[in-house]
């Protein structure tokens, strides 16, 4: 009979109670810490005078006027820009990382550690020491402010990342499916076409959307290397600052604007994410 | 990708077995090999150190961005101005405090963070989702953002808040610029570490945890005794990726105090910045370049054997 009433101990309702407490602290955090993106986002849709109000306007009537003076402020040519530079560094970048990974774990070379110290060696070398030759050279070869420079930048950059990144996904792969596909009398294109890189697929996007994100946010390289032909967004929403004095509303919009691929890239790819940003070390 | 694990294991099989084979790769299996890598390499080696090359050259001359003509060979003076510069100490400095600071307080309220998200409770994807958004949006927008919006000495939310509780009014990216940068920084790298730490934890075997409650292991005893020997890896390994990309902030700095006041919260890469386009001086930023890549490869030595340490990667 003493099996029928459920006895509440003092330290089950004590664990329930600090369950209750530890999830109202989670959420308490997480507001927090979104707190100042909403608040962006609101701004983004008030009239001038009310976002820069002291006390500040919690309620107000939305308006898209600040999204509507972005948008025919000319900021399609920096839009343009941008889709440039992230999306044609980022297909270099796999052109160029996806068989270097291969050649680092499936059929690797001799010195795989070296060479993959040397990759991401040239990630902790620290952008501004080769900026001042970078410019140089690139003005004698006439190509400042020209998106193609950025384009060729933005791929260097990324290209040690997805190295590291694409060889974690390979080492993946069973050897035994490799070594079937060869028993079978794939060659090594057949075998790279239709047993690697559907296996890799994943690994792909995912190493994409790392360089989507880190290219579409550089703003270092955009601010030295370009000025009205080549500029980007991150350029726009500066220009947006401080050319036009102080318009908070509109910089939210643009700032909103500007973020919005990226965090909702990284909202869907919240797993991809993490292996990403460790490149690869972590699944 | 179900199973977060680090790929040491794996790794270090598949390299012994390629290991042994290696030997008996011939030369023209060895090109064949090297092909796919090549081009990668070449890319890298050309746009990367190249450009590193040139610098070390400039850092040699006296020249002048208006002027290239006025070019003078002047040996190691651009490195001694370095030495007597005190400003370059005192960015050098501000580097290391910013870069610390930001990884350090990061990483301890992204444990926290991690921790609390690894415990069912409801909307928990929800609360994690918006718990990543701050290191979503792009650093540009939060360098704004964060001046504008939050900081600002008449309309910022922050004064705003602190006059709620009487307080007085504070300017705060001139009086405190390098505690408001750090703000910034730190409210954008916390969830960067909530997600590494977050899924170290996911990769605790159950199994361990389930036998350390059945043995009366506590809560606090079980996190000390085996959660956090377990997350050592991947603190060491956000702490490490922390520092390369937080140790190159520009973005901030640039927006929200322009390393003012005077060079209070300048870090290097902002320093060296101001002295190539605003001050033109070739020379002397490509030498304070070249110390920094020095000391860099100082850190990095010790960072990279970490590294390897944490991925195993072996020959």
């Amino acid at each position: 009979m003493s099996v029928a009433t459920p006895v509440v101990t003092p330290r089950a309702t004590n664990r329930r109670f600090s369950s209750g407490f530890l999830t109202t602290v989670t959420w308490l955090l997480a507001i927090g810490f979104f707190f100042p993106v909403a608040w962006m986002a609101m701004t983004a849709f008030k009239q001038e005078n009310q976002a820069a109000s002291d006390p500040p306007t919690w309620f107000f009537t939305p308006t898209l006027d600040q999204f509507r003076a972005v948008i025919e402020g000319g900021s399609m040519v920096y839009v343009g820009n941008s889709v440039i530079a992230t999306g044609v560094s980022t297909v270099l970048v796999l052109l160029l990382g996806v068989p270097a990974a291969y050649a680092l774990s499936i059929r690797p070379v001799k010195k795989v550690s070296d060479v993959l110290f040397f990759f991401i060696s040239t990630k902790m070398l620290p952008v501004v020491a080769v900026i001042v030759p970078i410019y140089v050279v690139a003005g004698q070869l006439k190509v400042l402010d020209n998106i193609w420079t950025l384009v060729v930048l933005y791929t260097a950059m990324n290209l040690p990342i997805a190295v590291w990144m694409m060889r974690s996904f390979f080492i993946e792969v069973p050897g035994e499916v490799l070594e079937a596909a060869s028993i079978d009398g794939a060659g090594l294109m057949r075998t790279m076409r239709s047993v690697l890189l559907p296996m890799v697929a994943p690994g792909i996007a995912a190493t994409a959307l790392i360089c989507v994100i880190f290219a579409w946010n550089e703003f270092f390289f955009a601010l030295n290397l370009t000025a009205s032909q080549a500029a980007t967004v991150p350029i726009l929403i500066v220009s947006t600052m401080t050319s036009e004095g102080l318009f908070l509303a509109r910089l939210c919009a643009a700032a909103l604007l500007a973020s919005l691929p990226v965090i909702l890239a990284g909202w869907i790819a919240q797993k991809q994410l993490v292996r990403g940003l460790s490149m690869g070390a972590i699944k | 990708m179900s199973t977060p694990t680090i790929d040491r294991l794996e790794g270090s099989r598949r390299t012994a077995r390629t290991e042994a084979s290696s030997r008996q790769i011939s030369r023209a299996e060895g090109w064949r090999r090297r092909g796919p890598l090549l081009p990668a390499l070449i890319f890298t080696i050309i746009v990367t150190q190249l450009p590193f090359l040139l610098t070390i050259w400039y850092s040699l001359h006296s020249r002048n961005l208006l002027r290239p003509e006025s070019d003078l060979f002047v040996g190691f003076s651009n490195y001694l101005d370095i030495a007597r510069d005190s400003t370059f100490r005192q960015t050098a400095w501000n580097s290391v405090v910013i870069t610390l600071g930001c990884v350090l307080v990061a990483m301890v309220l992204g444990i926290v963070l991690a921790l609390l998200l690894d415990r069912p409770f409801f909307g928990r994807s929800v609360a994690r989702t918006m718990l990543i958004t701050p290191f979503l949006v792009m650093p540009v927008a939060t360098s704004v953002l964060w001046a504008v919006a939050l900081l600002n000495p008449t309309y910022g939310l922050f004064n705003w808040t602190l006059g709620l509780f009487g307080l007085e009014a504070v300017d705060w990216t001139s009086t405190y610029p390098v505690v408001s940068i750090l703000m910034a920084l730190v409210w954008q790298w916390t969830p960067f570490m909530m997600l590494l730490v977050l899924a170290g934890l996911q990769a605790q075997p159950k199994d361990v945890l389930e036998a350390a409650s059945v043995d009366g292991a506590g809560t606090w005893l079980t996190f000390r005794l085996i959660t956090l020997p377990h997350l050592r890896r991947y603190i060491e390994l956000g702490v490490l990726l922390g520092i390369i990309y937080v140790v190159n902030t520009f973005d901030q700095i640039y927006l929200m105090t322009a390393g003012g006041p005077g060079t209070a919260s300048a870090n290097l890469p902002f320093y060296i910045y101001q002295r190539a386009f605003l001050g033109f001086d070739v020379g002397q930023a490509a030498a304070m370049g070249v110390v920094v890549v020095i000391a860099t490869i100082i850190v990095a030595s010790a960072a990279l054997r970490l590294i390897f340490r944490s991925f195993e990667v072996k020959e």
